[in-house]
């Protein structure tokens, strides 16, 4: 277990004021203007026959994914910045489809309320239902909250091979032609998909669909991520690569998310109030928009 | 019975669907628990409007309500304490719509969990949780108690099946929490959709439901081991998760519950065997052969004495048949059985397994194992006879240390059957008084009224650091 007494210290309590945390900035970095801490990093133990990992969260997802490589496992969070950040923001990467989402990721977390206490939500198996879910209410919330201190994950086995494939073949026949693809990405006229398993699967999976092996996924556009149902996606236009089954758009374009629902974002503004009446983590950023 | 309510309740539905005749009350004053409570009116709605109406009669009457589906829970969730409103969600039972190409559902959620995979296996699709009870229990139910089963080791349970619930809040208003897309719409959304999941009815009434549903795997292996010692069969398994494979099931079975099945169904199951490790893998062709040639050499190197494979899908059929009707066989044993629901990491499974063995023995009961060994879920079944003068107290004390020992060996509660009020007064052991108030907090967002499912999951502040007893009323 890692102590974060003093991680807690430096939040402070209910009094302190606002607060704002960062990792290595690469999801946007700290609020600006507003004081700013940072989680404990390092690995506290990793246990690969229980394919569970103990973290601190500003341990740096890479240096985590190159600690799990070595027991031939590792982790469905996206790639950069730290651990922390990556549940925080929740956003996968391309492997949604096959990896899950990021949420399924975090088994238990300790980490800092509003008040300054250090709380525990979820539990260290990778089963658990003892409770309500406050761990996948953290995913996502952006520190509004409480800040991650100490996070047990879920690490996944490595495949025994893993290749990029692309086809001009219809989207939906890509879809219901390969079994269980861990990627599927479309951009209005190619079809890329990465399959993991055993070499003699993969081949004969590519080939039934006259798919050629790639060097790896398309560029995806940088002006927005959009997250959309799946069939909503498909209506993309424009410069775009979209993630079948999954809903994320990588677009060339900017874009303004559509306003949530009036009731649901009063719940999700309800949540944060519960969990941090003053406002004062992370402050200015919205718990949804 | 508060007769406005009553009248409220009926002009809101039909008197038809409006129950107050206590012989089938009786029914409702329970679930698949022990634990017994008391109602005067069970409401089935057709519609989600028709579950606003009941909530907003509730509410106006301040009077609780508690939302039920099969009824198949083993923790006292569905459980109305003290006169709460039922409100049953059975008759809602429809498939909405599918959408085969991106793989989910939308259904109501009285559908039940097997007769949701049976309509889309044409399509070559499954819902994949499994709990034991999937012939029976129904889809908002598996959403309340985030469900389980054999095949969720692989595949997850019931929260990562989920896209989004149609919830009616205790304000009455209705809400669609996610979406058919995998994240919150928009930057930093919270996922309120999985908040709600396992929140056993406290947080609002899902009466819509999006399912993701699994592709059925191409190919199966079904392996049976057998060891003289649960040691072996135990570390067999940590051994084959250690090795980088995740099995779509690996189950285990002690002793007595061997010698109980093979009664029962006459599977050729080792009676002598100390443990049998049922071992099912799935996939394509290459992945599959490789996978159970591991495995094989992996059980034989931990002490497996014989090697048992389907050779085809009914022999598979009787080997999953054992292990499934397990509850059934133990009948032939003792008229009645408390099953446990526990989970410790896989390496504290034979250590963990001794204690309850240990437990049983000092009460003088007899226990039987069968449970998810891949994932660490344990399943003590206590088999007793009601009859017997002090019995109950023992299956509870028992029980209580059962319990105990999961979480002093790093374990949780429950794996799959939830906490309801079975183990509300255990949360303690596992949540500091802190951790408890942020779940409180969130069942405050979500239902400020606290008359969604009152008293279950949490214990009463007063109570936290210390064991409470089920309220006055409750028979457990």
């Amino acid at each position: 277990m890692i102590d974060l007494a003093e991680f807690a210290a430096a939040v402070g309590d209910a009094d302190a004021g606002p607060v704002t945390i960062t990792g290595l900035g690469t999801r946007g970095g700290p609020v600006p203007g507003v004081r700013c801490v940072g989680a404990p990093a390092g690995i506290a133990w990793l246990q690969p026959d229980e394919m569970t990992v103990c973290c601190g969260a500003g341990t740096p997802v890479d240096e985590l994914v190159a600690a799990l490589a070595e027991h031939r496992q590792t982790v469905a969070l996206p790639a950069g910045g730290t651990v922390g950040g990556a549940l925080s923001v929740g956003r996968a990467d391309v492997r949604q489809l096959g990896w899950g989402p990021v949420r399924d990721t975090l088994l238990q977390a300790r980490y800092v309320s509003a008040a300054g206490e250090v709380v525990k939500a979820g539990g260290p198996t990778v089963k658990n239902v003892s409770g309500f879910d406050v761990c996948r209410l953290l995913v996502g919330s952006r520190g509004t909250l409480g800040f991650l201190g100490e996070v047990i994950l879920r690490t996944r086995p490595l495949a025994r091979a893993s290749q990029w494939y692309r086809t001009s073949a219809e989207p939906a026949v890509v879809q219901r032609g390969l079994y269980r693809p861990v990627s599927l990405l479309w951009d209005g006229t190619m079809v890329w998909a990465l399959l993991e398993g055993h070499p003699e699967d993969l081949a004969a999976q590519a080939a039934s669909l006259g798919m050629e092996p790639c060097d790896g996924p398309p560029t995806l556009p940088t002006g927005s991520r959009r997250v959309l149902p799946p069939a909503e996606a498909m209506a993309s236009t424009g410069t775009f690569v979209v993630e079948l089954g999954v809903g994320v758009v990588h677009h060339a374009d900017q874009w303004t998310s559509p306003t949530r629902d009036a009731r649901e974002a009063a719940l999700a503004e309800a949540v944060r109030r519960e969990m941090d009446p003053t406002g004062r983590l992370n402050p200015v950023l919205p718990v949804h928009g | 019975m508060n007769d406005t309510l009553l009248a409220a309740l009926r002009e809101a539905l039909s008197p038809a669907r409006v129950h107050t005749d206590g012989s089938e009350l009786g029914l409702y004053r329970r679930d698949a628990s022990n634990i017994e409570g008391r109602t005067e009116v069970v409401c089935f709605p057709l519609t989600t409007a028709e579950v606003q109406a009941c909530v907003r009669a509730c509410v106006r009457h301040e009077v609780p309500f508690v939302a039920r589906g099969s009824g198949t829970g083993l923790a006292g969730g569905a459980t109305p304490l003290d006169g709460e409103v039922v409100i049953a969600l059975t008759k809602m039972d429809a498939v909405v719509s599918v959408d085969p190409v991106n793989r989910h559902a939308w259904v109501e959620p009285g559908v039940l969990n097997l007769d949701l995979s049976r309509q889309v296996a044409h399509l070559g699709l499954h819902f994949a949780p499994d709990p034991s009870s999937q012939q029976s229990c129904s889809i908002g139910g598996n959403v309340a108690n985030n469900s389980g089963g054999p095949h969720c080791l692989a595949d997850g349970v019931t929260t990562s099946h989920i896209l989004a619930a149609e919830v009616v809040l205790s304000d009455g208003e209705v809400v669609v929490l996610g979406s058919e897309a995998w994240e919150p719409a928009g930057a930093g959304g919270l996922d309120l959709r999985g908040g709600f999941v396992g929140s056993e009815g406290m947080f609002g009434i899902a009466t819509k439901l999006c399912v993701r549903l699994t592709q059925n795997p191409p190919g199966v292996v079904t392996m049976l081991f057998d060891y003289e010692s649960v040691e072996a069969g135990a570390e067999t398994v940590s051994a084959i998760i250690a090795d980088g494979m995740v099995p779509a099931a690996l189950e285990m079975m002690d002793k007595l519950c061997i010698e109980a099945v093979e009664a029962y169904i006459h599977a050729g199951l080792p009676t002598d065997a100390a443990a049998v490790l049922l071992v099912e893998v799935t996939g394509l062709p290459a992945g599959l052969a490789a996978d159970r040639d591991r495995i094989v050499e992996i059980a034989l190197a931990h002490g497996a004495r014989t090697v048992r494979i389907a050779k085809d899908e009914a022999e598979r059929a009787l080997l999953w048949k054992g292990r499934k009707t397990a509850f059934g066989a133990i009948a032939r044993i003792k008229p009645n059985y408390y099953l446990h629901d526990t989970v410790v990491p896989r390496r504290m499974l034979p250590t963990v397994l001794g204690k309850v063995y240990e437990i049983a023995a000092r009460h003088d009961l007899l226990v039987l194992n069968v449970f998810h060994a891949g994932d660490g879920n344990l399943h003590p079944l206590l088999v007793f006879d009601k009859r017997e003068p002090g019995v109950m107290e023992r299956v509870h004390a028992a029980g209580e240390e059962i319990v105990r020992a999961s979480v002093e060996a790093g374990g949780v509660l429950s794996g799959e059957h939830g906490i309801g009020l079975e183990k509300r007064d255990f949360m303690p052991l596992m949540f500091a008084p802190a951790d408890l108030a942020a779940q409180a907090a969130v069942r405050r967002a979500f239902d400020p009224t606290g008359l969604a499912n009152p008293g279950k999951v949490l214990p009463s502040p007063a109570g936290c650091g210390d064991l409470q007893h089920v309220p006055e009323g409750a028979w457990v």
